[in-house]
Parts: structure tokens; sequence; C-alpha cells
């Protein structure tokens, strides 16, 4: 599947000039071409590999999704146009926009993404406050913190997998034991939990990485703050709300929106455990079961198409609100 | 990729002479399952072609479920990658698979007339013999003989007599102590394997096969609702509420490990209950199906696996000559005897050996040349998304979500849908 979303990494645009001030760029410096030149010329290789690893993909994706392409035979296809995307046939819809598995996985898609990137904040909060402050055998426990991010996720989610199976998994066997369930629960088979199960192991995993960067905000805080909170005798909670947050929110942001652009285009974690039930089934596991399990190249590449398209849209608000946001604190 | 022959195997004390000179061998890869005794047997089989030949062979495991090795192999043919020499291949793909895979035909020799021809034609598509028949399959029903007696209890005929005896049998041995026994074991989870299933529960009340050979979808009839319905009311009374996420080795464990009475299963079990560490060898017997009422009929959906040899091959000759050599008469014996996996071959379903190794291929011979058959010609390209859309509909009556009426009207809109324009 094509489907790449550029990190947000350049925030910080540059075009030379401190905002507010008009310049008149009327004819640039001969120094100024030069140094335009040099940029171009080191950012061609970089360009270049992207073109071949992640721009040719994409568009190979985005044609074939006006195509009839199988798997069985790639290289015959017909056009089809906008068909995969939305068509009215002999008094119905069909195509990807008409099909209520594909809403649903939509869905699915974006109550997995509020409900664990909303829950890996607050954790992650937790824990970096937690790790800030001085005691013995920090270096320790933050190391251990890493450990479920550190493990990869078809690896943790496997695991998971067995430990919640309902027959011989050892969650059940504790909850059992604990009475604090009657009989073994069916984790990742069961409709109602289903989900939960994927957003809690999903939360395991990631919670490490919103601690680690929201605890690297934290580290760069100034102390006289605090200092001052502390001689006029200001409650903590309200240090942290006044203080703190504010301070700490731009880099938290971006960590949200990592965590948030990885969260809808979520695979492995929710296949391993779930495999293709409708109840979990997310954007990108759809757009997989059509183009490999149903072999409908066309089809399953234009769900692909507006995966990606969905991402792209929330990433370029998110650049634009960045840049306004920037420039505006410059 | 050649090289010396460095290494060879022993195997059941045959010394084999070790090639010394400049032979060159070659390696096929090939791909088998791995559910129960397979990887076994197939490892076995190879070797004993190695030590004839003089070439390597590497097997590489595939997933358990249908589902997912069909992707996986989708994967590897459309990037037509030569990793893979041979494909294990499922009853319903060789549709699906055909263009990837060349005609065998030119290397049997006509060996092909001993088999079932019914499966010689599914294997056959646009008069290329696309793979070569390895082992047939057929829904059977398992059943404790032991409990069976002591509760005397008939073996069931019909769906409803299995129901009351399961009942009957299961509140028993629960009450002697038996706080983990089950009536009826099967395969519940959302994958191929419930297609397999619940088309065996629909064709024995009479209620056909999803789409008919016309093409006509067929599903939405009273038959197939009164099917549904019976086997949604098993879930959680005589079978667990985790069936719905069973296969075929969930389903084997439980029974195995004596925690059942019934269980419907493929043939490959029986070996593996009959093991020396099976806890319950010689208790176990072997029939058909059970009818749909008085009025149904025994339905074993038919299964199987095939052999072909990818277009992608770099030794396509020789792999060729590995396939013909697994799919013959002598090693399909041996599978049978050892993993009593099905032949494709009639013959060997008189040859005395084989029937006192497996009694039942005798008894249900019929079952197995009879099989009901998945509705993957009909449906041509779209089998996989027929056979999905029918796995949910089925699941969601089993766990509850609908009603076989509402589901059942649903699944017919939908593959009404999918072929809209001819399958």
């Amino acid at each position: 599947m094509a489907i790449s979303t550029s990190a947000p990494n350049n925030t910080k645009t540059h075009d030379g000039s401190p905002s507010g001030a008009p310049l008149a760029r009327s004819r640039p410096s001969r120094i100024h071409r030069q140094r335009l030149r040099a940029a171009w010329l080191c950012l061609i290789p970089m360009l270049l590999v992207l073109a071949a690893v992640a721009g040719w993909p994409l568009v190979r994706t985005i044609w074939f999704s006006f195509t009839d392409a199988s798997f069985s035979n790639i290289s015959e296809y017909g056009w089809v146009g906008l068909e995969n995307y939305l068509v009215y046939d002999d008094g119905a819809w069909y195509g990807v926009l008409a099909d209520p598995t594909w809403w649903q996985s939509v869905w699915n898609t974006l109550f997995f993404t509020v409900v664990s990137v909303g829950a890996e904040t607050v954790l992650g909060l937790i824990i970096a406050l937690t790790l800030n402050a001085q005691f013995r055998g920090r270096g320790l426990i933050r190391a251990a913190t890493l450990i479920p991010w550190a493990v990869p996720t078809i690896v943790s989610a496997k695991m998971w997998g067995w430990m919640l199976h309902d027959q011989f998994g050892i969650i059940n066997d504790v909850l059992m034991t604990l009475g604090i369930i009657a009989e073994p629960l069916n984790w990742t088979a069961n409709a109602d939990l289903s989900m939960w199960a994927v957003i809690m192991v999903d939360v395991w995993k990631t919670t490490p990485f919103m601690a680690l960067l929201t605890l690297a905000a934290l580290q760069m805080l100034p102390s006289d703050c605090y200092e001052a909170a502390k001689v006029d005798g200001i409650h903590p909670v309200r240090v942290f709300f006044k203080v703190t947050l504010p301070l700490i929110l731009p880099a938290l942001m971006v960590a949200i929106i990592f965590r948030v652009l990885d969260a809808l285009r979520v695979f492995d974690v929710i296949y391993v455990l779930t495999s293709n039930s409708e109840d979990t089934m997310s954007m990108s596991v759809y757009a997989r079961q059509q183009l490999v399990q149903f072999q409908d190249v066309g089809y399953g590449s234009a769900a692909s198409t507006v995966l990606f398209l969905i991402i792209a849209l929330l990433t370029i608000t998110y650049l634009y609100l960045g840049r306004k946001q920037i420039g505006g604190e410059s | 990729m050649s090289r010396f022959n460095i290494k060879h195997w022993f195997l059941g004390g045959l010394a084999a002479a070790s090639l010394v000179g400049g032979l060159q061998a070659e390696t096929i890869t090939i791909s088998c399952g791995a559910v129960g005794a397979e990887r076994q047997l197939c490892e076995e089989g190879t070797r004993l072609w190695s030590e004839k030949t003089g070439h390597e062979v590497q097997v590489v495991s595939t997933p358990n479920s249908a589902t997912e090795r069909l992707s996986l192999y989708q994967q590897l043919l459309a990037a037509q990658s030569g990793d893979v020499d041979i494909f294990q291949i499922d009853v319903v793909w060789p549709g699906m698979l055909a263009n990837h895979m060349i005609d065998l035909s030119e290397h049997t020799d006509g060996v092909e007339e001993e088999h079932f021809q019914p499966l010689i034609s599914n294997n056959t598509v646009d008069g290329r013999l696309v793979a070569m028949p390895w082992f047939t399959d057929a829904g059977v029903l398992y059943y404790r003989k032991d409990l069976l007696e002591k509760y005397d209890q008939p073996v069931p005929e019909t769906w409803e007599q299995l129901t009351a005896t399961a009942e009957t049998v299961m509140a028993a041995e629960r009450e002697a102590g038996q706080d983990k026994f089950w009536g009826f074991v099967w395969q519940g989870r959302a994958y191929e394997g419930l297609t397999c299933d619940a088309l065996e529960w629909v064709a024995s009340y009479n209620g056909g096969t999803i789409v008919n050979p016309d093409g006509e979808v067929t599903i939405n009839n009273p038959a197939a609702k009164k099917a549904l319905t019976v086997a949604s009311q098993w879930v959680g009374t005589i079978s667990p509420k985790s069936v719905l996420n069973y296969t075929e080795e969930e389903a084997r464990g439980v029974f195995q490990s004596g925690n059942a009475l019934f269980m419907r299963n493929w043939p490959y079990a029986w070996s593996l209950t009959q093991s020396a560490d099976s806890p319950i060898k010689d208790r176990v017997g072997v029939v058909a199906l059970p009818r749909g009422e008085e009025s149904g009929q025994h339905a074993g959906t038919l299964g199987g696996w095939q052999l072909a040899v990818s277009k992608y091959s770099n030794n396509s000759e020789l792999a060729a000559d590995l396939v013909l050599y697994l799919t013959s008469f002598q090693e399909q014996k041996r599978r049978a005897i050892q993993g009593s996996y099905n032949p494709t071959i009639p013959a060997l379903y008189r040859d005395e050996d084989v029937l006192a190794a497996v009694p039942f291929f005798g008894e249900l011979f019929e079952t197995f040349k009879n099989g009901v058959a998945r509705p993957s010609s009909a449906t041509g390209d779209k089998y996989g998304r027929v056979s999905n859309a029918f796995f949910n509909s089925v699941h969601d009556v089993l766990s509850g979500e609908a009603n076989a009426d509402q589901a059942l009207s649903k699944l017919e809109r939908d593959l009404r849908r999918l072929g809209r324009r001819g399958w």
C-alpha cells in the first residue's frame, strides 16, 4: 500500500525574512541566489529518493484506483473512471464511498484514534511527571518504561493475542482467580470487547513514546517560575495547569499529531489481534482485504487513495495552522 | 543456484550412498501446510524424493488459516517471485491462481486418469491442468464411542438427534464433575472454515449451495434459515461461546483432551486422535455428518489440497517431477496410512493396508466421492468475496447479532450486487 505520510517536521518554514516586515525583494542579491542554488543542489538527492520510494508507489496506486485491475492478472486492466469510488448503477449506488463496511471502518479508525491517543497522552503525561521527579533509580525506571515501545508491534500484538486468549490466556486466568469475572471472556472475538482490547494493547505499546516526548519537554522548563510559585505558596495543581501545561503544550501537540497520523493508518495491531473482523476493521485493514484477499486491485487502490487523502488533508491543515501560529509567535 | 551435494539424510535405516563427484544438485522450494501432522509428512515425502534424485528440497511453512495462506500466495505471485517453486493450493483456488501456474499435463503422462475425475476437472482451467490433486477432504463427524455407550445413546443420524444427545451427555458429565465438558465443537471463526461448516448445515437441510451452478443466488430460502437457526442455538448451550473463534486445531484441542462428545472436522484429525499420546485413543468413531431432520441428506463440504508449479519457478521441470512424486499412488498411500489424509485415487480406498489404518475410508467412500462443492466455479474470481460475505453473515447469526431471516435477506442483496454483471 502506498500510503506514506510525510512527518510534519518542517514546521519551521523560513522565508528568510522576519514576518511583518514587507521586504522589497525585486532583485535578490547574488549571494542569495548562490545560496538558493546550493540549497536546491543539496535537496535534489533526497527528493529523487523520495520520488522513487514514496512518490512512484503513490502515483501508481492512484492510477490503479481508476482501473479494474485484479491480482490474478495484474498486467491486463481496463479504465473504469470513478466507478471504484462511487457509481450509480441500476437503481443503487456502488463503490467504496457507498459501502457500509467502508464507513464502518472509517468510524472504527476515528474511534480508535481519539480514544487511544487520548489515553496515551494522559498516561504519558502522568508517567513523564513521575519520571521528572528526582529519585534513586530514575535512570533504570526510565529505561524500563521504554521496553513496550522497543518491541516490534507485530511481536507485542501476537504476545497480547496469546495473553488475551479465551481458553489459556493469562489475563482471563488472573481475573478468574481474583473473582472479577465468572467465566473466561473472549477478548478478541467478542464484538463489545474486541475494540477495547485493541485500544488497550495500543495504549500499552505507545504510552512510553508519549511519556518520552513529554519528559523531554518537561526537562527544558525554566526553574524560576516554579521557585516563584513556591514562594507565593501556590497549590501544585494550579501550578501544573497555569505554568507547566501551557509551557509544554507545543511539544505535546507535536507528539499528539505524530500519534494521530500513526493511528489513522493503524494496521498491524488490529490485524494480528482480530484479523478481518468488521468490529475492529480500520481503513488500512479494509484496503488490504480488498486488495489482497479479494484480489481487487482497483477497488483496494481506491480505498487506499481515500485514506491517503484523509491523512494528507489533516497534515496540510495542521501545517497551515502551525505556520500561522509560528508566524504569530516570531 | 546450483551447488555440490553435501548433505544426505538417513531415513528408516536406509543408508543412502553419498553422491560424490560433480553432480549438480538443485534446490526446490515447496510450501506445505502445517495443520496437524501435515508438515512432518511433507518433509518425509520430499526427503524420499531427495534420496531418489539427489536434489534438495526446502520446505517453507505457511499460515494455518486458508484465508491467510491465499493472501500470502497472492503477494508472492503478483510480485512474480521465484522463491517458491511449488504451491499447495486449496480446492477453491485453481480458478484464481491459474494464470500463475504452469500446465502440468505436459509432464503427467496421463497419470491424472487414475484420480477422482471431479477433482481433475476442478483443477483444469481453460484446458490447462494447473494443479495435481494431493489429498481430498470432506467434513465428517467425530464422536466418543465410549461415552455414547456409557449413556446408551445412538450415533446421531440427524442434527436434532445430535443436539438432544449432546445435551444429555453434557449434563451428565458435568454432573459427574467434568466442568469443562462440551457437547459439540466445530469451526466458528469468521474465516473460510466457517463457510465449509455452514455450507454443510445448509446443504443437509436441502438448502442448496449459496449460489447455484448457473450463478443464481439461492441462499435466502426457508431450509437455509432453518439450518442456521438450529446451529445458532448450539452456541452457549452444547458448544462453548468461544467456538465463535475456533479453527480446526482449536476444536481438535478440546476434543482430543477429552472435553467434547462430538466434533466436526476433516479426516486429518483421525490419525492424531489415535496417536500414542492421545488421551482418547481407541475411543473415537467417525461417521458422515448428520442430515437436517428426517428429510435431509448427509453432506460434507468438499475440501482438499492440490500441488501446483509456479510459472516463475526457475526449475519447473524438476518441480513438476516432485509434484508427480508427491501425488503418486505410493506416496498417497503412505500419507493415508500415516496421517489419514484422503487419497485422490479411488483404487486406494480398496487398499487393505489403507483400510486397516483408517477404517472409515471404506464406509465413507460415497461421502468423499460426493462432497458438496463450494460455489467457487460458479463465482470465479469473486469467490473470495462471496465466501467472505457468507461467513460474516453466518457469524452474525451465530453470535446473536442478527436472526437468520435478516442475515440471509441482507446476504442475498449483497451477493446479487456482487454478481450483478455476471460472475
